[in-house]
């Protein structure tokens, strides 16, 4: 990178004039001026301002249910701070903000919002699931075609959208009030709540998983044949209902395809 | 140099997956996922419409399927905001690999990057930043246009910017530098009118005379856009290449200056920031292409033609 740059070649102008576009202390560089030697603070501010502004915009298009519960004013100036610390490191910027959530969790005036980091977490699933590639979602019809006794040693591959966000708190149902398109209700949830982010055809659903749900899924994901991925979702919650799920993850489009575990060929 | 742009045909014959729609002598707008519904329910639309490359740059999910069904109905002009063609370092292979393979699957009529740079080091600055017109930076972005013409084997256009301050060390002109670079590249031009009209006024000097310098026979698209008022250090006006309002009165007149120069070159209306209702769009793409029609007799070097 930078080093390929023969020294004494004259382009240092890149380097003098990046270092001060996320740091508002750094004066302007040396190199710029206005027409006829006039003074170039302002208008350096300019690109500083159109960087930082529109990284901001970027994540408050990611994040805007985030945003919502937070106000404009708070989420801009939490979302600031992590541009100038976390500036992108790729020009697609559908992809920035997947540190975002973190930095949440540790930045010290969300504290009071224990669970606004878990609602970016969803968010941030969602454009993921947006942008994956497409697939079509395994059918009821290839599910049932599957021999009984086999059942317990099918595996499925997840469709590219699916994500599984685990939370603590009531994270789907304030994501999906602060989603829509209507004022928000009281939320009076606040029970944990582990959601799935799919996306069948062309438009994302984020779901609300039932007790055990969580595991379920994320066993199935990770690999694991459906006996082994129910005996983890039983350990989790009692209340674990595997036909409820299997009928939940159908609808969700979660997966694709089957297979059969130690069966390496396929069928 | 006289020569036109010319475009060799993008596809194979037979391999095409869209309609070849000619974009020549038309106006077109931004494309804008918000306003698909209301282009769709118009059934077809005359005109074209542009998109940021880099939207596009996901795996699947509605942006390609918008895309897909806009590009079957219209020619597309896959705009590039991102490959930091003017910046000191090589280019992203990744990224220009991502580019290659939208011109491959979507055809596009126009295929446009900046003469600017947006990633230093490994940040990403996510805006078109300026660079100095040397004999170093010369050599350095000719080399990579043709980085980029080789990948996607056609030629590009190329966008002059807007800026907002000179480097001290420039030792030529911005027109003498983009001439240059056509001459050594063989690209071609996408004249951003607005662009013109804010760099003049920010840097005092005449947009007719940056006109007169520019070399009109070699470009293949022009863009129009908004601009926004601020004041630079002294209290005088700087204007903002802003992208969020329309197109200004005074850039319509050097709009029409140009046209009845070049001919009537296919035309943007760009539009990326507080983006209004379709029908606002639409009637400021109406308005150029109304001057393109009333130029429609000139042919493409200006000149009228014969009979």
């Amino acid at each position: 990178m930078p080093a390929e740059i023969p020294f004494g070649s004259r382009l240092g102008f890149a380097s003098d004039f990046a270092a001060g576009l996320l740091d508002p202390r750094q004066a302007a560089p040396a190199a710029v001026r206005g027409p006829n030697g006039k003074a170039a603070r302002k208008r350096y501010a300019v690109y500083r301002n159109n960087v930082t502004v529109s990284l901001i915009e970027a994540l408050a298009a990611t994040f805007p249910a985030t945003r919502r519960i937070t106000g404009d004013e708070f989420f801009r100036a939490m979302a600031r701070f992590h541009v100038r610390k976390t500036p992108p490191c790729s020009p697609l910027l559908f992809e920035y903000g997947r540190d975002f959530p973190d930095f949440i969790a540790a930045y010290e005036f969300a504290r009071p919002m224990s669970w606004l980091a878990d609602v970016a977490r969803i968010e941030r699933a969602w454009l993921d699931a947006y942008h994956a590639a497409d697939a079509a979602p395994l059918t009821p019809e290839a599910l049932a075609a599957i021999p009984q006794e086999r059942l317990a040693g099918t595996t499925f591959t997840p469709h590219p959208a699916t994500r599984v966000v685990r939370s603590s708190y009531p994270a789907v149902t304030i994501f999906a009030a602060n989603r829509a398109d209507r004022p928000v209700e009281r939320v009076e949830a606040d029970t944990p709540e582990d959601a799935l982010v799919s996306r069948p055809r062309l438009e994302v659903c984020v779901r609300r998983l039932p007790p055990g749900g969580a595991a379920f899924i994320a066993h199935l994901i990770a690999g694991e044949a459906l006996g082994s991925a129910a005996e983890a979702a039983f350990a989790e919650s009692a209340a674990f209902d595997l036909s409820a799920n299997i009928a939940g993850m159908l609808e969700a489009g979660a997966f694709t395809a089957v297979g059969w575990e130690n069966d390496h060929d396929g069928e | 140099m006289n020569m036109p742009v010319a475009f060799p045909h993008p596809n194979t014959p037979g391999a095409s997956r869209f309609p070849d729609h000619p974009v020549a002598g038309i106006a077109g707008t931004s494309f804008k996922h918000e306003h698909l519904h209301s282009i769709l329910a118009e059934g077809r639309v005359d005109g074209f419409f542009e998109v940021h490359a880099e939207n596009y740059m996901g795996a699947g999910g509605p942006p390609h399927a918008a895309l897909t069904r806009i590009r079957e109905q219209h020619p597309v002009s896959l705009h590039g905001v991102c490959m930091s063609i003017g910046g000191p370092q090589p280019l992203d292979r990744a990224h220009l690999a991502r580019f290659k393979e939208l011109v491959e699957r979507y055809e596009p009529a126009l295929v446009s990057e900046h003469l600017a740079w947006s990633t230093h080091t490994t940040t990403f600055f996510n805006d078109l930043l300026p660079l100095p017109y040397t004999d170093a930076t010369l050599q350095r972005v000719a080399e990579h246009i043709d980085e980029v013409q080789e990948a996607i084997g056609r030629p590009i256009l190329l966008e002059n910017p807007s800026t907002y301050v000179l480097f001290a060390e420039s030792t030529m002109s911005e027109t003498d530098f983009i001439r240059t670079l056509v001459r050594r590249t063989g690209c071609g031009l996408l004249l951003d009118v607005n662009n013109v009209f804010v760099s003049a006024v920010n840097h005092g000097y005449s947009a007719l005379g940056y006109l007169a310098d520019f070399p009109l026979e070699h470009v293949g698209e022009i863009h129009l856009a908004g601009h926004a008022e601020q004041e630079d250090d002294e209290g005088e006006l700087l204007l903002i290449d802003s992208h969020d309002g329309p197109v200004a009165d005074a850039v319509w007149k050097l709009y029409e200056i140009v046209i009845g120069r070049r001919g009537p070159v296919p035309t943007l209306v760009e539009w990326d920031s507080a983006i209004p209702e379709w029908p606002v769009l639409k009637a400021e793409a109406a308005a150029a292409q109304a001057i393109l029609d009333a130029h429609a007799h000139l042919s493409l070097n200006g000149q009228a033609h014969a009979g």
